[in-house]
């Protein structure tokens, strides 16, 4: 009995002491996961999860609080990349069917304020004083702060179009399940 | 006639011929047609880009678009005439999308621009016919389009022993190869010699297949009193024209996977190229107009064609005696590798070798499930699983199919060829290679969001601390000097907007 009870304490507390030494020295930093995911994130505080920017964002994906899929400019390699690092699986129905866009301007009712390109993140526009402003559409992330400011509205999201770069082969049908 | 000892290759597959429809028939010219549709990426790697305006006159052999980049080719203008447009037209692609082009419209005239002038290839350096290669824009002409010039360049690089010409023409229907040879011999031999002094090989080979007879006759005539010259009868087995097949079946080397030939000392090109070669070399003609296969069920008059570039699919089949009937399919290319021809008003490339209309249209849903034959398996020239691969793309699982092969499959269709099942593998293939594509390219755009929003938030930052000194400065100045506010009053507004 003496036996049994000093021997479980003494079990405890020897396993008790190694939990409290590892919380202690074998100690993960909190901000080195959230840190991590937000290096991978696009970084252009664009907003389009619905977060206030990056660094938020990538604390609630490492809370759990957020999809891995999130970020529209990051695409599914990013959702793959995020699912990966964090060990879950990654649902890509949703992501597939989002189209990316990109802001183009319409130049008639352009009247070069140049309101939208200090706004842009990634210095997707250009252009001067009262001259019409141009999109390069390789740096647009398709965020939409421009659209906002724009006084004329002249500056429209708009669907990519398939060029012959773009394109490629769609996958072929599916047999009919057999009856 | 050549007795080398021919190496094996694995898989690979014996599809009927038909080259019988248009072997026979000579090449003919093709009258210009009203409007010629010259498109600025007809070669692989960067397109051209125009150097002439909407407007323009332009005499046959002018460049109109140059090069850009080391992978590049320029354009020429096929016949002399007006330039009617700049912009974008129906590309030869199976998406049919636009792609950018010139338009030309003839003037009838067919006047040449002044050409470069003819040079004695065996007097000038190897370099210099490259050079005028490139100039030329000429690529290969066996359909995968590379500019030939960075092809003849690969002696610098690598320790070069043979030069392959692919005459094998390994495609059904496909005749355009053939009639070249039959009729124009002397001009191919003479081009060969040519390449083989830019690449500077002792060792030539002409391999064609055991098909083409006359081909193999025609040659064998005109290279008689060339020592350095083999001309190599080939088995009649697609995909034989593929050019690392062709290198295995006559050297017995494979080349390394994803590699160049030139890594085992062996450059490939393709007879018509080498003609075009000759022309370019020996008469300063760059390549406006290319031998074209129209053939298949569904034309009335099948025949081999010399075609200018940009000229219409559609002119080109009526001068044909048109379509006998709906056809099934319309493809450019051959029957196993061609790609499905969206609408008949896209232009001939340089790279196109056929057109052909067939009756009876392959399936594109598999008719039944895969029964796990592995008859794909004994078809796959490269060595691969695609049932394997086609189960995992299926499942849009693209690092399997990657890891077991997907980047080696040439998609060369022998797979989907003998599949008892029908299933169109090489769709699910060149859907899985486009995905990764894409999702490359996708990465690729992350990683300049990254760099370009970090630059922009850097930029603010220094804005912002240079503002911010300048305030200091300022009111240190002020406390030094009270009297004098007016001069420093500027410069508040505008420095945000310079950066």
């Amino acid at each position: 009995m003496i036996i049994a009870i000093l021997s479980l304490a003494v079990l405890g507390l020897g396993l008790g002491l190694m939990l409290g030494f590892a919380s202690k020295y074998l100690k993960v930093e909190a901000g080195a996961l959230v840190r991590e995911i937000s290096d991978m994130l696009p970084g252009s505080q664009c907003g389009q999860c619905g977060f206030p920017g990056c660094g938020p964002a990538a604390e609630a994906v490492a809370g759990g609080q957020a999809p891995v899929t999130l970020c529209p400019p990051g695409g599914p390699s990013l959702a793959l990349a995020l699912a990966n690092k964090l060990g879950v699986s990654a649902d890509l129905s949703g992501m597939e069917e989002h189209i990316p866009k990109v802001a183009f301007i319409n130049e008639r009712l352009c009247i070069g304020c140049t309101k939208c390109f200090k706004r842009c993140p990634t210095d997707a526009l250009v252009g001067a004083n009262r001259q019409i402003h141009v999109v390069i559409r390789d740096a647009c992330t398709g965020c939409g702060k421009c659209v906002e400011v724009c006084p004329t509205e002249s500056v429209q999201l708009r669907e990519e179009p398939e060029t012959l770069e773009s394109w490629h082969w769609p996958k072929p049908q599916e047999l009919p399940a057999a009856s | 006639m050549g007795m080398m000892k021919l190496f094996r290759i694995r898989g690979g597959v014996h599809p009927q011929g038909r080259k019988s429809l248009s072997a026979d028939q000579p090449i003919r010219d093709v009258p210009l047609p009203d409007l010629l549709h010259v498109p600025l990426q007809q070669h692989a790697g960067q397109p051209a880009e125009a150097v002439v305006k909407k407007g323009d006159l332009v005499l046959k052999g002018q460049v109109i678009a140059v090069g850009q980049g080391r992978i590049s080719a320029p354009v020429h203008a096929p016949t002399s005439g007006t330039v009617v447009g700049l912009g974008r037209y129906t590309a030869p692609h199976p998406s049919g999308l636009p792609g950018r082009t010139i338009t030309i419209r003839p003037d009838g005239k067919d006047a040449w621009a002044d050409l470069p002038s003819p040079m004695d290839p065996f007097e000038c350096e190897p370099g210099v016919i490259a050079k005028r290669v490139a100039e030329s824009g000429i690529v290969g002409m066996g359909g995968a389009a590379f500019p030939s010039a960075v092809k003849l360049d690969l002696g610098r690089r690598f320790d070069l022993h043979t030069l392959i010409i692919n005459g094998a023409e390994c495609e059904p229907y496909l005749t355009c190869d053939d009639r070249l040879m039959r009729e124009h011999p002397d001009e191919i031999v003479d081009g060969v010699r040519i390449m083989a002094h830019a690449l500077g090989v002792e060792r030539i080979v002409i391999a064609v297949e055991g098909n083409k007879p006359l081909a193999i006759r025609a040659l064998a005539h005109a290279s008689k009193d060339v020592s350095t010259i083999m001309i190599q009868e080939v088995p009649a087995r697609y995909p034989m024209g593929s050019e690392k097949h062709l290198t295995q079946t006559l050297i017995g080397k494979e080349t390394p996977a994803r590699g160049l030939t030139a890594e085992i000392g062996v450059v490939v090109h393709n007879v018509a190229t080498a003609m075009a070669v000759r022309d370019a070399v020996r008469f300063g003609r760059p390549l406006i107009s290319r031998v074209v296969t129209v053939s298949g069920e569904g034309i009335s008059n099948p025949g081999n064609f010399r075609t200018p570039i940009g000229t219409p699919v559609r002119h080109l089949i009526d001068h044909a005696g048109g379509l006998r009937g709906e056809p099934a399919r319309l493809l450019l290319g051959g029957p196993m590798m061609g790609q499905p021809l969206a609408d008949m008003k896209a232009p001939i490339v340089k790279g196109t070798n056929g057109i052909l209309a067939l009756a009876d249209l392959p399936p594109t849903v598999a008719q039944n499930p895969c029964i796990r034959c592995a008859s794909c398996v004994d078809a796959c020239p490269c060595g691969l699983v695609p049932l394997e691969m086609s189960a995992a793309i299926r499942k849009e699982d693209m690092a399997r199919a990657t890891h077991l092969g997907l980047m080696d499959c040439i998609g060369c269709g022998s797979c989907a060829y003998v599949c008892p099942s029908s299933i169109p593998l090489v769709q699910y293939f060149n859907y899985a290679k486009g995905k990764i594509t894409k999702q490359q390219r996708a990465e690729h755009k992350q990683m300049e969001t990254k760099r370009l929003a970090e630059a922009r938030t850097e930029r603010m930052e220094r804005v912002q601390r240079e503002k911010r000194e300048a305030m200091a400065q300022r009111k240190a100045a002020q406390t030094r000097t009270k009297p004098e506010r007016s001069e420093t009053q500027q410069d508040q507004d505008g420095e945000e907007v310079s950066a």
